[in-house]
């Protein structure tokens, strides 16, 4: 085990996956004509230079957290959730029913309600997939895939037949009231004196995202539930021999992970669009896998790596805007960031392995 | 429901089940061999993109067709690069194609065309051209019979046919072949394979180049028969041709029936924008969901236990 220092295996070898990935982005970026560099400048500039950029930066990066750990908790059960985008698609429903029930007087009430909302209907999204491959061993990947499909069918049916205003062109739900509005960066900064972009979407949901991680990570790393997801996802042999029962496990880590993935509701339904909209996931619940396997199934990496997708979906955006590179190109780089962190991991691997050890031989010779 | 309409439902089925069934038989021979292909779905965008652009191009639907595969074996050999070669997690390869295909169809393809990610409409000799079987013509006159082989049997495309034939030859390869005998023993004990001295690494990455040529098939009919690429026209088959194939339990035949059930399934949702049973009306939503909860009832088994080959999904690491 110690054939590497566990800041390589920790820092190192995603850093260079990631390289790799952005080198081959480049690539991409330069075989249909364009100039990398400048699409860097652009992106950055897009993402970074204003508070408007940052705001809509942190908007996303917000999305991916809930994404990400969504994925992160599965995983370490050793399941693979592909459904996080039916699971938020299912938990804006939630979150929408909820604000739309109650004429809401202020935000502080509203959240709290809609988190339940979100994160129950993501739970039940994620229930009937997991039950399945616990109870009748169904491959949860595929479960999963088909229940994004069913939600995204379920949830048009809903918004067109029930939550539609009456009337109406447009397939969306009425607006919420105005108390169930939480406050965005510009209105949470203004009292300390910042100005912050008026229009940009980032809002409260962002301290949620974080709040989220720290107990993710004591939830993993601290608790009993905890240990015994981890030590499932290690081998399912050695859990059940140390009474740890499978099928419980493996519905509880994808309840937690529906859950989630349902949250991401209060940020891009409750927060952005302030009513429900077809397609609102936009691809979030994708993103978090890559966004999982970048950042190691750890908060902390999965906060940082959902910083660089936010950067990546807003700075495509500019790229869209100013260069006429279609946004499909951020779905690409996520392609080679999933391919390289996580199903190429060897490539990288085995050859710094056998570096380390010829180091470490040095050393002691 | 008149005799001719269920003629044309049956009809369109098979048109419908003719890339789920190349996808499937794709599926089959990797995973077979013990290679999980969750990224069928991204081989056949990337076949439908390449072929319609390049029929688009050249004005030929056979050098679309060679495109089209081309760009799946490619797609074919990253995932074994990453699951063989390297040993790396199958499911997140397939994973990562999907979302690469998905992505590089609609970049390349606004960059060549700029078309908003799709082709140019493909018409002429840029499409397969319908085969009419003999006769068809004469017999489309006789009752019952007639409208049935005119309109059902003939007046497909080649590709259609092909599928069709794809069925027993696979049968005979899987089953009577001696590469069809180790094909099948890799995917369920890697390394009796290769204590009897045969390459597992060869016999998995041969599996793949067939997938791949099979998908690149899939692909190619889907643009011909939509006359061109519009982005992300795979809609979910790859995944479908999956849930089939477990369906099949990994059987040429039972793959056929599978994939045909789909397709009549997609027909009727095609059909019948929404169906009105006395008071209740079946909304248009659940006609397109139907598939994908047909696949999740089958995978809980109530239709039976689905035994995968025993060592698919696992990278085999030589002992040493």
């Amino acid at each position: 085990m110690s054939k590497m220092p566990k800041w390589a295996d920790a820092i190192l070898i995603p850093l260079i996956s990631i390289l790799i990935a952005f080198f081959f982005s480049g690539v991409v970026i330069w075989a249909i004509g364009k100039d990398p560099i400048m699409a860097i400048k652009t992106m950055v500039q897009g993402a970074f230079g204003s508070t408007q950029g940052v705001g809509y930066t942190l908007y996303y990066a917000t999305n991916f957290i809930f994404t990400g750990l969504s994925v992160a908790v599965a995983y370490h059960a050793r399941l693979f959730n592909i459904g996080g985008e039916g699971q938020a698609t299912l938990g804006g429903l939630g979150v929408t029913l909820v604000c739309l029930s109650v004429p809401w007087p202020h935000w502080a009430l509203a959240l709290p309600a809609a988190m339940i909302g979100g994160a129950l209907f993501g739970a039940a999204w994620a229930f009937i997939p997991a039950w399945l491959q616990a109870k009748r061993g169904s491959h949860i990947v595929i479960t999963t895939i088909m229940f994004n499909y069913i939600g995204a069918a379920l949830v048009g049916y809903v918004i067109l037949n029930i939550l539609k205003v009456p009337g109406s062109m447009l397939t969306e739900s009425a607006r919420f009231p105005a108390g169930a509005h939480l406050p965005t960066f510009h209105e949470m900064l203004a009292p300390f004196g910042i100005s912050f972009n008026k229009n940009a979407p980032a809002n409260m949901s962002f301290l949620v995202a974080i709040l989220a991680s720290v107990a993710f990570y004591v939830l993993i790393w601290r608790t009993r539930l905890g240990y015994e997801i981890r030590a499932y996802g290690q081998s399912e042999s050695a859990a059940k021999y140390a009474g740890i029962n499978p099928a419980r496990i493996v519905i509880i880590a994808m309840l937690i992970s529906g859950a989630l993935a349902g949250l991401m509701a209060i940020n891009n339904v409750m927060g952005e669009a302030e009513r429900l909209i077809d397609n609102a996931v936009e691809g979030a619940g994708f993103i978090g896998i890559a966004v999982a396997l970048m950042g190691r199934n750890h908060p902390i990496g999965i906060f940082l790596a959902s910083i660089l997708f936010g950067f990546l979906y807003q700075g495509g955006a500019e790229l869209a805007f100013w260069e006429s590179i279609p946004r499909e190109l951020v779905v690409v780089i996520q392609a080679l960031v999933i391919m390289f962190t996580g199903a190429l991991d060897n490539m990288v691997r085995v050859p710094l392995e056998k570096l380390f050890l010829a180091f470490s031989k040095k050393k002691e010779a | 429901m008149d005799y001719l309409t269920i003629i044309q439902i049956l009809d369109s089925s098979v048109r419908l089940a003719t890339p789920l069934l190349l996808t499937c038989l794709a599926g089959l021979f990797s995973e077979r061999a013990g290679v999980v292909d969750i990224g069928l779905e991204g081989k056949l965008l990337i076949a439908a993109f390449l072929s319609g652009a390049a029929a688009a191009v050249t004005g030929s639907i056979w050098i679309g067709l060679l495109a089209g595969v081309a760009g799946s074996l490619a797609f074919s050999m990253i995932h074994g690069l990453a699951s063989i070669t390297f040993k790396g997690d199958q499911l997140i390869s397939g994973v990562a194609l999907n979302f690469l295909a998905a992505g590089l169809t609609v970049v390349v393809g606004q960059s060549w065309f700029q078309l908003g990610g799709r082709t140019p409409s493909l018409s002429g000799d840029g499409r397969f051209a319908p085969w009419n079987l003999p006769f068809s013509d004469a017999m489309a006159k006789i009752p019952v019979i007639g409208p049935a082989y005119d309109e059902l049997i003939s007046g497909h495309t080649a590709l259609t046919y092909l599928a069709l034939l794809a069925v027993p030859l696979s049968w005979w390869v899987l089953y009577r072949s001696r590469f069809g005998l180790r094909l099948r023993a890799v995917g369920e004990n890697p390394s009796a394979v290769d204590t009897a001295g045969i390459s597992v690494v060869r016999l998995r990455y041969a599996a793949l180049v067939i997938a791949g040529v099979l998908c690149g098939l899939a692909g190619t009919y889907l643009a011909s028969l939509a006359a061109g690429f519009v982005k992300d026209m795979s809609a979910g088959r790859g995944y479908i041709a999956l849930a089939a194939l477990i369906f099949a339990k990994w059987r040429p035949w039972y793959a056929l029936w599978a994939t045909l059930l789909f397709g009549l399934l997609e027909a009727i949702g095609n059909r019948y924008q929404s169906i009105a049973l006395g008071d209740i009306v079946i909304p248009v939503q659940f006609m397109q969901a139907l598939p994908y909860i047909l696949t999740v009832i089958i995978l809980a088994g109530f239709v039976g236990k689905a035994i995968p080959p025993r060592a698919s999904g696992q990278s085999y690491v030589k002992e040493r």
